[in-house]
């Protein structure tokens, strides 16, 4: 059973002051959160990522379509007990302090007193405010509320763990304390659904990830087969090629920039890459490195949501054959 | 209930730590002490105007706090985005709603225990004893905890549909309407308007009427209150606040948080 499974869902905002009229901000989105995976909504501002997120979630209410969680309806408010969320920019009451936070928090789960305290206390150990615990969050920096944020997330030892943007507001020890904390929940086979607009983040951390774009789905599919894609290019880099060798390079159009003696070229298909070779063979030129030069998730990304059209279609075929 | 009651003493706890409700308890003190100086200048009704000055002190600081904590009560959460820490966890909206009317209520009833304390210091003060009728002002006080609960109803039900600052207004609106719902009738009766007469009716019949509530000037008179009154007024403030807090719930079961 998927976690988390979403059918044609669709959400229409009302707009206008007088006369109200519906926009659409998320489209017929259909998606499957496997068990134990860390699944990545990647999109820029107002793709529709956080709209998902609060859909699932209950605090908004679908147009069109159905959201399951753990195979129930949403509306099921009980489905919450399973499920940590940190909201985007999270807020907090200024005059209560982290630790009363976490203790409100595990209340609102049912936790029992000594079970609410020591909780509280592994998770702001675990997430550095161990230290500060006791003051008010209205002195706490916008870093320290984002670890509160995720402290409290976690309060629940919830099997889905939903972050809405868990790395904004973080220095880049703090992010790395994030990454290693859903490293952490990986390891322990809980599913994270999570937002993020930062690539790399979502390229260390996502078994698999959905592209969406002005509330579309734009791409979904495994982050390692997205990787493996394809070479985009190849590098190679000649050791001091004369003067006759790049010319001959240049009249087959390869693109080359010379740094030092070494001569760094751009081949874009396999039958150019053989004929470069033969080129360096026959002129005794020494290959210093032939490196593959592979598709990453920014450049997959950049080609759906720039273009906004289907560039891997064999892809997309597979990753929705998967998921049907 | 569980959730209900943790809601409400967190709620309690961060509005209990405003500074804004502290510097308006030491302006009620600093009122009812002053009632002691107005009194040395009253010949002969000294008391009088103790009990009916310190009373009024506690009804309008009580009904200040009540207004400018109850109308950010959802509006604010929404507005700084606190609420989605509560929502997305296993709460029923309903809950919430209860669990911040009440949470409200129980700082107001505290405050309003602070202030009273320091009424009956400075009676105290006054009399260099105190009796069996100086318990008088004790119904009093309880009715301005019912008005209390009926302000703070309505500016929950108003924080849930717009902004704190029209929350504040529309509220204050029917504090002040509901001490003169009987002349708004009278003068209603009096235009020979039938639309009037029956804007004015309707108004009377569906607004608070804070004017059975207000026996402070009976109270320094050493006047006691009726058992009836006690009952009608408890019943009135209870149905009252049931109904409009079913509202809220309504209103907010369908509130989106975007």
């Amino acid at each position: 059973m998927p976690a988390i499974e979403t059918t044609e869902l669709t959400k229409d905002y009302a707009v206008g002051f007088w006369r109200k009229r519906p926009k659409r901000v998320l489209e017929d989105l259909n998606l499957e959160v496997a068990s134990g995976e860390v699944f990545g909504l990647l999109g820029p501002n107002g793709a529709g990522k956080s709209t998902t997120l609060k859909l699932i979630l209950g605090l908004i209410f679908p147009t069109s379509g159905a959201v399951r969680i753990f195979g129930s309806d949403w509306r099921d408010v009980s489905l919450r007990a399973r499920i940590g969320f940190l909201p985007e920019n999270p807020s907090f009451y200024d005059n209560l302090s982290a630790e009363e936070f976490l203790n409100y928090a595990g209340s609102l789960f049912g936790l029992a007193a000594g079970e609410r305290r020591r909780r509280a206390a592994k998770l702001l150990e675990q997430v550095g405010l161990a230290e500060v615990g006791d003051i008010p969050v209205r002195r706490y920096s916008k870093g320290m509320v984002q670890r509160l944020g995720l402290a409290q997330a976690l309060i629940n030892d919830p099997e889905l763990v939903i972050l809405d943007e868990p790395m904004s507001g973080l220095d880049p020890l703090g992010r790395r304390e994030v990454r290693d904390l859903i490293l952490d929940l990986k390891a322990q086979k809980r599913t994270v659904l999570f937002s993020t607009h930062i690539l790399s983040d979502a390229e260390t951390l996502c078994d698999r990830v959905a592209i969406l774009h002005r509330g579309r789905l734009q791409g979904l599919g495994e982050i390692g087969e997205i990787l493996a894609m394809g070479v985009a290019s190849t590098e190679i880099v000649l050791e001091a090629p004369s003067p006759g060798v790049q010319d001959s390079l240049a009249s087959m159009g390869v693109s080359a920039v010379r740094t030092g003696e070494r001569v760094r070229l751009s081949v874009q298909d396999e039958a150019e890459v053989e004929r470069v070779l033969e080129i360096a063979v026959r002129e005794k030129v020494k290959v210093v490195s032939i490196t593959p030069v592979r598709l990453t998730l920014e450049d997959y990304f950049m080609e759906k949501v720039e273009k906004g059209k289907p560039v891997r279609e064999k892809f997309d075929r597979q990753a929705l054959s998967r998921k049907g | 209930m569980a959730r209900i009651w943790s809601i409400t003493w967190h709620t309690f706890k961060e509005a209990a730590r405003d500074r804004v409700l502290y510097n308006l308890i030491v302006f009620a003190l600093l009122m009812i002490g002053a009632s002691i100086l107005f009194g040395q200048i009253s010949v002969g009704i000294e008391g009088i105007i103790l009990v009916d000055l310190g009373l009024s002190s506690i009804a309008v600081f009580g009904v200040l706090m009540a207004i400018l904590i109850g109308i950010g009560l959802v509006s604010k959460e929404i507005e700084r985005r606190t609420i989605f820490n509560v929502l997305s966890k296993p709460v029923h909206r309903f809950e919430f709603i209860l669990g911040k009317y009440f949470g409200l209520l129980l700082t107001l009833f505290v405050n309003t225990g602070v202030m009273a304390a320091g009424f009956y210091v400075a009676l105290f003060y006054q009399k260099r004893s105190l009796g069996p009728e100086d318990l008088l002002p004790l119904g009093a006080i309880y009715f301005i905890l019912l008005q209390f609960a009926l302000v703070v109803a309505w500016a929950l039900f108003f924080s849930c549909l717009s902004t704190p600052v029209l929350s504040a207004v529309f509220t204050f609106s029917i504090y002040v309407a509901g001490h003169f719902l009987g002349d708004l009738r009278f003068f209603g009766q009096e235009t020979h308007s039938r639309l009037v007469s029956g804007v004015t009716t309707l108004l009377y019949y569906l607004l608070p009427n804070f004017a059975d509530f207000d026996v402070i000037t009976r109270t320094a008179h050493g006047e006691k209150i009726s058992g009836v009154l006690f009952t009608a007024n408890s019943l009135y403030a209870l149905l009252y606040v049931t109904v409009l807090i079913s509202a809220a719930v309504l209103v907010f079961e369908e509130k989106e948080f975007r």
